[in-house]
C-alpha cells in the first residue's frame, strides 16, 4: 500500500493514508477557506489547472497551503493506441513539480483519437497489444513525472468482442509491469458488475488490492438497457448509494484505511453535504483503522 | 495538427472504429462492441455518445453563458450540438475549446437577426482567456511618472497577459454586460459600436467599454508602436480621441506590464 | 508607419502628466458618459467594470464522469423560446427576436 509523504519547500508534507477527502470545487473555496473545514485532504482534475495563472491557481495555491492535495488526470488516453501527447504530458509533469501532490493518478481509458479530444473515458478491449501500449504509456508517464502514478478501473457501459483478458487480470498484470498503483474506484466497479452482469464482490477477490493507494467513491444514475434492463451511470451527480458505502466497508475491511475521495462533479451541492459524505467515509475508516491497530499490535506481540 | 499515425494493423485500431459514430447518431453503433453475453449494445453505446456530446455542449454553456441567456437554453444547446460536430475540440483542455465559435455564430443562418451576437461571444472568449492568463503586476502609475518627460513619447509597453481588446460594430459591450448579470434585460440604449477592453490586472477580472478612439490607441501599443505613434494613430481614426483619458484608463485597468524605450 | 497626425513630445508629456494628476478619479468613460448612463438608470448595464463574477462564471471544467441528461440525436431545432433576446430591443433597426423554427435544418 503506498503511504506516499512527499513535501516540498513550498508547501508542507502531508500522509493521506486512513484519510478521507472530497473533490474541490472553486465554488466551495469561500466556505471551505471561512470554516477550516475539517477534511482529509482535496483532490483535482489536472487539465483544470492547466492554464498560466489566474483565479485556478490561486484558489489551488490557497488549498495546498492547509490541505494535503490528490492530483487526478482525466485526459492523458492511456488507454489508446495512439502516442501520448508530449505537450500534454509536459503539462501534467509540471503541474506535479509545482504542487507536489500526495498522489498522482489517471485512467485505464482513452480520450483522443487522432487530434479529436472526446472528452469522456472511452473503453478499451483487454488483448495482449492493448496490455503493450497501456504498459509503455504508465511506463511514459512514471518517468515523466519520476515517481509512480496510480492507474483507476474503469466504468463501463459495453464490452469487446476481442477482450482475451478479465478487467481484473489485465489490471492485476499492468501494475505487475509497471510498478504502478492502483486507484480502487468503488462505484465503478459497482456500477460495472451492474452493466455487465458480473459479481462485484468476485470483483473484488480478483483485484489486486495489495496495490491499492486510494479508494473513490461517487453517485450514481438509473437508465435502461436494450432489453430494458438496469444501465447504471457514473454520472458523479448524487450521494454514494447505500450498496456502494457496503462494498466500501467490505474493501476497507481487506485493505485497511486507504485514503478515499468522494467524488461529486455534476449539480454540485452545497460544501457541507460534500463534507458529510467525506465524513461518512471517514468513520467507516476510523472504525476498522482501530481493529487494525488492535490487529498490529498482536502480530507484535505473537 | 494531427498526431502521426503509427503503422498499426486494424485490430488494434479500436479507437478509430469506436469513436467514428459517437459525433454522427447516425451512424451504427460500432460492431465490435456488444452488451454482456453478447447482448445488443446501442443503448448502451448511445451513453458515450451522450457523454461526449451533452459534456462538450455543457463546456460551451459555461464559456458563452451571456450567449445561452440571450438565445435561450433550448435554442444554444440546438446551436451547439452542430457547432460541437462541426468543430470538436483538439485539445483536453477545455478552456480553450470553441474559439470558432464566434464565427460559427456569425454565419449561422439561424442567429442572423442578431448580428451582434458573435461579438458578444468574441467578448465572452476573451474574458476566458483572461481568467486563465499568466500572472503580472500592472504597470504602476509610479512608473510611468519617472520617465522623463521628453522621452515619453517614444515609451514602448509591454501588455498584461490577460489584456484583450475586442472591437464591434454594435454595442456588444452594453448587451454582454446586461446579459452576465442575472437582472432582468430591457432596452438597449446605446447605438453604434462598442470596443471591449478585458483585463485581469490581479485576481478579478474588468470587462470595460473603451472610450472613442481606445481601440486603435490600445491594439496600436499592444502591436510595438511608441506612445506618440500609437496617440497619432487613434487621432488620425477618431478625432474625439483624449489621449490624457485613455491613457488614465489603461493604467487604471492595468492593461500593460511594463514600460520601457523603444529599440530604435 | 505614418499618420496624417504628429503629436509632439510635449503634448504627450502633457496627457500623462494629466492622466496621472487625475488617476484617483480616473474612469474609463468619460463623466458625461457615466452621467448619461446614470440619468437612464441603467448604469449598472453598461459594463463599465464588470466585476466580482469570478466564481459564477469560472468557465468549464473537466469531466470524468458520465452524464444522465440525454442530448446527443438530432439536427432539428425543437422549439425556441426563453432568452433575453425576446425581451431585449436593441437598435440598429433589429430586435432580437427569433423567429419559432420547426422545420428540420439540412444536415
Amino acid at each position: 500500500m503506498n503511504d506516499i509523504t512527499i513535501g516540498s519547500r513550498r508547501f508542507p508534507a502531508f500522509p493521506v493514508a486512513g484519510r478521507a477527502g472530497a473533490s474541490f470545487k472553486p465554488q466551495h473555496l469561500e466556505a471551505i477557506v471561512s470554516a477550516g473545514a475539517r477534511v482529509g485532504f482535496f483532490e483535482v482534475h489536472a487539465e483544470n489547472y492547466m492554464g498560466a495563472g489566474g483565479p485556478p491557481h490561486a484558489a489551488l495555491t490557497r488549498i495546498r497551503r492547509d490541505y494535503p492535495l490528490l492530483l487526478h488526470g482525466v485526459c492523458m488516453s492511456i488507454g489508446g493506441p495512439q502516442p501520448l501527447d508530449k505537450d500534454h504530458l509536459d503539462r501534467f509533469a509540471a503541474l506535479v513539480g509545482r504542487y507536489v501532490p500526495a498522489v498522482v493518478s489517471e485512467h485505464l481509458a482513452w480520450s483522443t483519437h487522432d487530434d479529436v479530444f472526446y472528452n469522456d473515458l472511452l473503453p478499451l478491449p483487454f488483448t495482449a497489444a492493448t496490455l503493450r501500449t497501456v504498459c509503455d504509456h504508465i511506463d511514459e508517464v512514471q518517468s515523466a513525472i519520476k515517481r509512480p502514478m496510480l492507474l483507476e478501473n474503469p466504468s463501463t457501459y459495453v464490452v469487446f468482442a476481442e477482450s482475451e483478458f478479465s478487467e481484473t487480470d489485465f489490471i492485476a498484470e499492468i501494475a505487475r509491469r509497471t510498478g504502478c498503483g492502483l486507484l480502487l474506484d468503488v462505484n465503478n466497479v459497482f456500477v460495472s458488475a451492474t452493466n455487465h452482469g458480473f459479481s462485484a464482490l468476485d470483483y473484488l477477490s480478483e483485484f489486486p488490492l495489495q496495490h491499492v493507494g486510494e479508494i473513490h467513491l461517487a453517485g450514481h444514475a438509473e437508465q435502461t438497457d436494450d432489453e430494458g434492463e438496469l444501465l447504471l451511470i457514473d454520472s458523479h451527480d448524487g450521494p454514494v448509494a447505500d450498496a456502494v458505502w457496503k462494498l466500501y466497508d467490505i474493501v476497507i475491511g481487506r485493505c485497511g484505511p486507504v485514503a478515499t475521495l468522494v467524488e461529486w462533479d455534476s449539480a454540485i451541492p452545497d460544501w457541507t453535504i460534500l463534507m458529510a459524505e467525506a465524513d461518512a467515509a471517514q468513520t467507516i475508516m476510523d472504525r476498522h483503522s482501530a481493529s487494525f491497530a488492535i490487529g498490529g499490535r498482536h502480530a507484535v506481540a505473537s | 495538427m494531427p498526431l502521426p499515425h503509427r503503422p498499426e494493423g486494424p485490430r488494434n485500431d479500436f479507437t478509430g472504429r469506436f469513436c467514428a459514430p459517437l459525433l454522427d447518431p447516425e451512424r451504427p453503433t460500432p460492431r465490435d462492441v456488444t452488451g454482456p453475453r453478447s447482448k445488443a449494445a446501442d443503448k448502451r453505446y448511445d451513453v458515450y455518445r451522450n457523454n461526449v456530446t451533452v459534456s462538450l455542449i455543457d463546456t460551451l454553456g459555461e464559456t458563452y453563458p451571456a450567449v445561452q441567456r440571450i438565445v435561450g437554453r433550448t435554442f444554444f444547446r440546438d446551436m451547439a450540438r452542430i457547432f460541437v460536430r462541426a468543430e470538436p475540440p483538439r485539445s483536453p483542455l477545455l478552456f480553450e475549446y470553441g474559439r470558432g465559435f464566434s464565427a460559427f455564430i456569425d454565419d449561422f443562418e439561424h442567429t442572423a437577426s442578431m448580428p451582434w451576437l458573435g461579438d458578444v461571444a468574441r467578448i465572452e472568449r476573451a474574458w476566458l482567456d483572461a481568467y486563465h492568463a499568466a500572472d503580472a503586476p500592472p504597470l504602476a502609475p509610479e512608473t510611468l511618472a519617472n520617465v522623463p518627460a521628453e522621452s515619453l513619447s517614444t515609451m514602448v509597453f509591454t501588455p498584461h497577459p490577460a489584456m484583450r481588446v475586442v472591437r464591434s460594430a454594435y454595442p456588444a459591450v452594453t448587451i454582454f454586460a446586461a446579459n452576465r448579470q442575472s437582472g432582468p434585460v430591457g432596452k438597449i440604449l446605446e447605438r453604434g459600436g462598442e470596443d471591449a477592453l478585458v483585463t485581469r490586472p490581479h485576481l478579478e477580472l474588468f470587462v470595460r467599454k473603451l472610450p472613442p478612439g481606445g481601440a486603435v490607441f490600445l491594439v496600436a501599443l499592444c502591436g510595438g508602436r511608441t506612445l506618440g505613434e500609437a496617440a497619432a494613430e487613434a487621432l488620425d481614426r477618431e478625432p474625439r480621441f483624449d489621449l490624457g483619458a485613455n491613457i488614465a484608463a489603461m493604467l487604471e485597468a492595468g492593461a500593460f506590464t511594463a514600460v520601457e524605450a523603444a529599440n530604435c | 508607419m505614418s499618420t496624417k497626425t504628429a503629436l509632439s513630445a510635449a503634448t504627450v508629456a502633457g496627457a500623462v502628466a494629466t492622466a496621472l494628476a487625475g488617476m484617483a478619479y480616473a474612469a474609463p468613460l468619460t463623466e458625461g458618459e457615466v452621467k448619461a448612463a446614470m440619468d437612464a438608470g441603467m448604469e449598472k448595464c453598461y459594463g463599465v467594470a464588470l466585476a466580482g463574477q469570478n466564481d459564477c462564471a469560472a468557465g468549464p471544467g473537466t469531466t470524468c464522469q458520465g452524464t444522465s441528461t440525454v442530448d446527443y440525436q438530432g439536427n432539428s431545432w425543437k422549439f425556441v423560446d426563453g432568452g433575453t433576446c425576446a425581451s431585449m430591443e436593441v437598435p440598429d433597426g433589429r430586435n432580437g427576436s427569433m423567429e419559432p423554427l420547426d422545420r428540420d435544418l439540412p444536415s
